[in-house]
């Protein structure tokens, strides 16, 4: 039988693709929208950053008006949370949730693109206001109110106009997306697993995003409900943050870090998949510990609802209630480090390749590690009555969501991204791209960490001279010039190994789970016969029929 | 190489995965739930705390009988259900069509209590603390049953032309969860509001 | 995808000389905290006052243990990513597979928890300690009253009020005499910091709180707002003057007095009420009795204005009275609309407020 396939020549005209792409239900083609549209607004996130960064390079500077950097910040974190992590990471679960579990599509197609059209559409909002009022060039009436949006600052009387209406329409929609997302997530990981793959034997990146699916569940909404709450006070003279009226702005804090806080798991979660999934390939070992491994998620979910107030220390809780929130925080910690006990036995005894994805895979745990443990620091609660709310914070959470969830997602793009176009990224860009980054990161994020424990504040336009922050500020934007360059060579690496990287063949890196075992890219049904499942590494028994897993399981 | 698809081995129970519509339901069930649990959070929160106006005491009347009419509707729902699973879509029609006017009748209700109040207690969202939490908590749930009557309208309508089958039954108890799932919350809300915080 | 031994060394190498950087610049921020040189007057580790010194004891042996943390699993992390590294010569087998261990599952597990139940019983200590602890007689009592941008401080023992320097009596350790400071605000969230005394607490509308601070050396300490609070939250400052009993004693009697009232610049008091400015500001005394913006009853007995922002300077309180958007851009003072020669009159006046 002739193995060598007929192309079909069907030439679709620019339109054709268009409207393909408007209307797909495909969960690759959406996928691969959140990840464009998350990529899109890093850019344009980073270019906030370098912006406040020069401002802040010096005491006492005028780059930027008070005005417009409040504006700077609050767009700045509101864009990195909703609309670049929350996107992208839906983009890398929608893409290879499916494939992993070995079914065709997601449970709800139409929700799959209807989410994604919502959250899209938030963002769309939210820079709209970069348009509005005295234009562009002061930076429009974006809102200014922080990307939490503490009452009363947000009420009428101290934001008037619209600025905070987009903060929460945007957001309010966006939110929708999520919740759809989420749905998806849950009933395509419980409902279209392929047979042989019980809930044991499926991939850790499913398990987590089945974690990361019902946290967003549960978390988004109180963000909703706070938003109607907020919109009640500025739209229907509502009461709920009136303090006049006897109302508590404490109780919006309260609500907001409910979600708040369970919002950063949701970020992480998905991120401990992908190094979960590129640890083991790239050490030749199976995953160390996988019902360990689980039962850390699943816990970490639980425990991280109750420790919200732990951004709340310095607001007057009575002391039992802040040494309970010290005590939860602890312990969130503890399964968390029972991860990165995990991925290094893994790691031990192996034979590790350090290609591209396992270098930021490696710069993941170590910058996770430090992150983790200023993060205790700050749950130490008269700790963190010094540290809370200054420089200290802003570098503990973004070596989080840089050195962590960041350097992550470049793990997972330079793993799948063989898998999404058939093409491999360049190594020697991705070296260059990564060793810049760490210089980078570095240079910016671990310095930050000194103003704090001098005393600089965070969300400080600008600063006096003479406290003994302006060098460590300095070295801080520094440091970003290295970061956009290391951006810029990534994005020329994904654009110009599009056409010109080599053929990446369905198995690039000799890897385990399903999504390996079907051509690159994936034809639009994933799979010709659905597969059959008897381990947790398919394609390793296949490969190594003496030795399968299932023997071992 | 695609996956070549090893034999099921004999000793393996049949592969049985749950329903997409089921899963797809109770996480939606599991969202709005968290949404109003901060809504009731927030009521139970500002009870007794109002500067001034009127008091629950003062103005609220209990909704028996509208009450017993939303939570009878669960009961009417789950008859049709269990009269179409038995291919009965005559049965399954009328229950429908009582769960319906049942859900309209509480709504309804509803509606009269804030004609009440609004223009003879001139008691609106903006009057005070309970005047905001109780708006916002009694509407959100009032919202909720309005999609769930325009949902089970559409199926109404459905039913009437004939096109609801048999075979539909699992899709109709999918919306029927959605529709336990407003009557429970009235429960707490109905508890709170009207019970705790008078 | 093959490895370079000398690119994981040099891996293993910055990663080491990243972490001895961090530590090396952390150690030296904690350990110049010395008043020889002090590297910044906002440093947290040089505490002088009691919350402050037993929030430094606290983060020393949290430091501590993490240190150790640090030190044990990043050894374990670059052992691991050199011994374990695929060497060019290697064939391609596979190394043997290891599945899990629930004997290092339990030990990963019970070690950290006791490490947390260690770090929670001395953080909860300390907490009760500052929180929870007892006033003696001879407190100083004071009422801060946070306003978007600057801060209102009330004496209802000494009954006066003044704005933006809080000045406090020095705290003997053998005969405390602490400062108990009310926190309120009349807007929005605020945050009173000032590091080397206390740790931060918030000011919240509608949600009083206490903090107390118990300097035990004379001086100026500085702080500044910590919680956004729009437009100037930036350079809404603290200035706290740490004095001997005599010094303060001698400026409470002096901030008890009435304005001081100067026949020569009557043109300029005048003026102080026909051109509006007494409805935001106070001058006790005088029938100004606005509370939206700073008493300005002893202006002139401090450093600083616009909460610490400006210094006090004849020729700056005549840019300010002229345009507040030259040192403060969104400051809630509207320009005032004045000629020159009432801007002159009004300076002269504000100048005699002793």
């Amino acid at each position: 039988m002739a193995s060598e396939s007929i192309p079909l020549a069907i030439h679709k005209g620019p339109l054709a693709v268009v409207y393909e792409w408007l209307a797909t239900v495909d969960h690759k083609k959406i996928g691969l929208m959140y990840i464009v549209y998350a990529l899109l607004f890093l850019v344009v996130m980073g270019i906030e950053a370098m912006l406040m960064r020069v401002q802040l390079a010096h005491a006492n500077a005028t780059f930027l008006s008070p005005q417009v950097f409040n504006r700077l910040f609050t767009m700045h974190g509101t864009t990195g949370v909703f609309f670049v992590a929350m996107p992208i990471l839906f983009g890398f679960g929608n893409y290879l949730v499916p494939l992993m579990i070995g079914a065709r599509d997601m449970a709800f197609p139409r929700l799959n693109a209807f989410s994604f059209w919502m959250t899209a559409f938030g963002g769309l909002l939210l820079y709209a206001s970069f348009f509005a009022g005295d234009g562009f060039s002061q930076a429009g009436i974006a809102p200014d109110v922080g990307w939490f949006a503490y009452a009363p600052l947000t009420s009428t009387a101290f934001s008037p106009g619209h600025s905070t209406d987009y903060w929460t329409l945007s957001l309010l929609v966006a939110g929708v997306g999520s919740i759809g997302g989420a749905v998806n997530f849950v009933a395509t990981i419980l409902c279209m697993r392929c047979p042989g793959m019980t809930l044991s034997r499926m991939p850790l990146l499913a398990w987590m995003n089945l974690v990361m699916g019902g946290l967003v569940l549960v978390t988004i909404s109180p963000l909703t409900a706070a938003q109607f709450m907020l919109m009640a006070d500025r739209y229907l003279s509502g009461h709920f943050f009136d303090t006049a009226a006897g109302g508590s702005v404490v109780m919006w804090m309260h609500f907001f870090w409910i979600f708040g806080h369970p919002e950063v798991y949701v970020l992480i979660i998905p991120c401990f998949a992908f190094i979960s999934e590129i640890i083991p390939v790239f050490s030749r070992k199976a995953m160390f510990g996988y019902p360990a491994m689980v039962a850390a998620t699943v816990s970490i979910g639980f425990v991280s609802l109750g420790v919200w107030a732990h951004h709340m220390f310095t607001v007057g809780m009575p002391s039992y209630g802040n040494a309970f929130f010290v005590l939860t925080t602890m312990v969130v910690a503890v399964p968390t480090g029972i991860k990165i006990f995990n991925w290094l036995a893994t790691m031990w005894g192996g034979k590790i390749r350090f290609a591209t994805p396992m270098l930021f895979g490696v710069g993941f745990l170590f910058q996770f590690l430090i992150g983790g443990l200023t993060g205790i620091m700050l749950a130490t609660a008269p700790f963190d009555w010094q540290l809370g709310n200054s420089y200290f914070v802003v570098a503990h959470f973004h070596y989080i969501i840089v050195g962590g969830i960041l350097f992550s997602i470049f793990a997972a793009f330079y793993y799948w991204y063989p898998k999404m176009t058939g093409r491999m990224l360049n190594e020697t860009l991705g070296k260059w791209h990564f060793w810049i980054f760490v210089i980078g990161f570095h240079l910016t994020f671990d310095f930050m960490h000194i103003p704090g424990l001098l005393g600089m504040p965070r969300r400080v336009y600008t600063y006096e001279a003479g406290r003994g922050w302006e060098t460590w500020n300095m070295i801080s934007s520094i440091g970003a010039v290295f970061q956009a360059v290391a951006i810029l060579l990534f994005v020329y690496n994904m654009i110009v190994s599009y056409f010109k990287g080599a053929p990446a063949g369905n198995d690039p890196w000799d890897a385990w789970t399903l999504e390996w075992s079907t051509s690159s890219p994936p034809p639009v049904y994933n799979f010709a016969a659905v597969p059959v499942v008897q381990s947790r590494r398919p394609l390793w028994d296949i490969k190594h029929p003496e030795d399968p897993d299932w023997k071992y399981e | 190489m695609s996956a070549i698809p090893v034999a099921v081995p004999a000793n393996e129970t049949p592969w049985k995965l749950p329903s997409r519509g089921r899963v797809g339901m109770f996480c939606l069930i599991v969202a709005e739930s968290a949404i109003f649990a901060i809504f009731i959070a927030a009521y139970i929160f500002y009870i007794g705390k109002s500067l001034d106006g009127p008091t629950p005491r003062q103005i609220l009347r209990i909704p028996i009988f509208t009450t017993i009419c939303l939570l009878s509707s669960s009961l009417t729902i789950h008859w049709a259900i269990a009269a179409l699973r038995k291919g009965k879509t005559g049965s399954f029609a009328a229950f429908w069509f009582i769960t319906l006017a049942l859900g309209a009748i509480f709504l309804a209700g509803t509606g009269r209590e804030w004609r009440h109040l609004i223009y003879q207690e001139d008691f609106t969202i903006q009057t005070n603390l309970f005047g905001t939490t109780y708006y916002s908590l009694v509407g959100l749930h009032a919202s909720h049953v309005i999609i769930g009557l325009i949902a089970l309208t559409i199926v109404m309508i459905l039913a009437l032309l004939g096109k609801v089958k048999q075979e539909h039954w699992e899709r109709c108890d999918v919306l029927s969860l959605y529709w336990h799932f407003v009557d429970a919350v009235w429960v707490v809300v109905f508890t709170v509001v009207y019970i705790v915080g008078r | 995808m093959q490895s370079k031994s000398l690119k994981s060394w040099w891996r293993r190498a910055s990663q080491v000389a990243v972490s001895i950087l961090c530590a090396a610049s952390t150690a030296s921020a904690a350990l110049a905290a010395s008043n020889d040189k002090p590297i910044s007057p906002t440093n947290i580790f040089a505490p002088d006052s009691t919350p402050a010194h037993s929030i430094f004891r606290l983060s020393l042996f949290t430091l501590e243990i993490e240190g150790v943390i640090f030190v044990v699993v990043f050894s374990l992390l670059a052992y691991a990513v050199i011994k374990f590294r695929r060497r060019k010569h290697e064939d391609d087998s596979e190394p043997p597979q290891v599945y899990g261990s629930n004997q290092m599952e339990l030990a990963w597990t019970v070690l950290p928890v006791l490490i947390v139940v260690v770090l929670f019983l001395s953080t909860a200590q300390v907490i009760h300690r500052v929180q929870d602890a007892r006033r003696p007689a001879g407190t100083i009592e004071v009422t801060a009253v946070a306003h978007q941008f600057w801060w209102e401080y009330r004496y209802p023992q000494y009954d006066f009020v003044t704005s933006n320097e809080l000045h406090v009596p020095v705290s003997d350790p053998g005969n405390p005499t602490p400062t108990y400071l009310g926190l309120l605000s009349a807007d929005v969230d605020h945050s009173f910091w000032v590091p080397r005394l206390a740790g931060k607490t918030d000011l919240i509308p509608n949600h009083p709180n206490t903090m107390w601070i118990d300097p035990q050396e004379t001086g100026l300490y500085l702080g500044q707002c910590s919680q956004y609070c729009g437009t100037q939250h930036a350079k809404m400052l603290l200035r706290v003057y740490v004095q001997s009993r005599d010094d303060f004693d001698r400026w409470v009697r002096q901030q008890q007095q009435p304005a001081v009232s100067d026949p020569s610049v009557a043109a300029g008091s005048a003026l102080f009420i026909t051109k509006a400015c007494f409805a935001c500001h106070t001058i006790r005394g005088t029938p100004a009795a606005g509370h939206v913006g700073p008493d300005l009853t002893h202006l002139m007995s401090r450093d600083t204005f616009a909460s610490g922002a400006v210094p006090n300077t004849p020729e700056n309180l005549r840019s300010w009275v002229h345009n507040p958007n030259t040192f403060k851009p969104g400051s809630l003072m509207p320009v005032p609309n004045l000629t020159e020669t009432e801007q002159d009159q009004i300076i002269a006046y504000l100048l005699t407020l002793r």
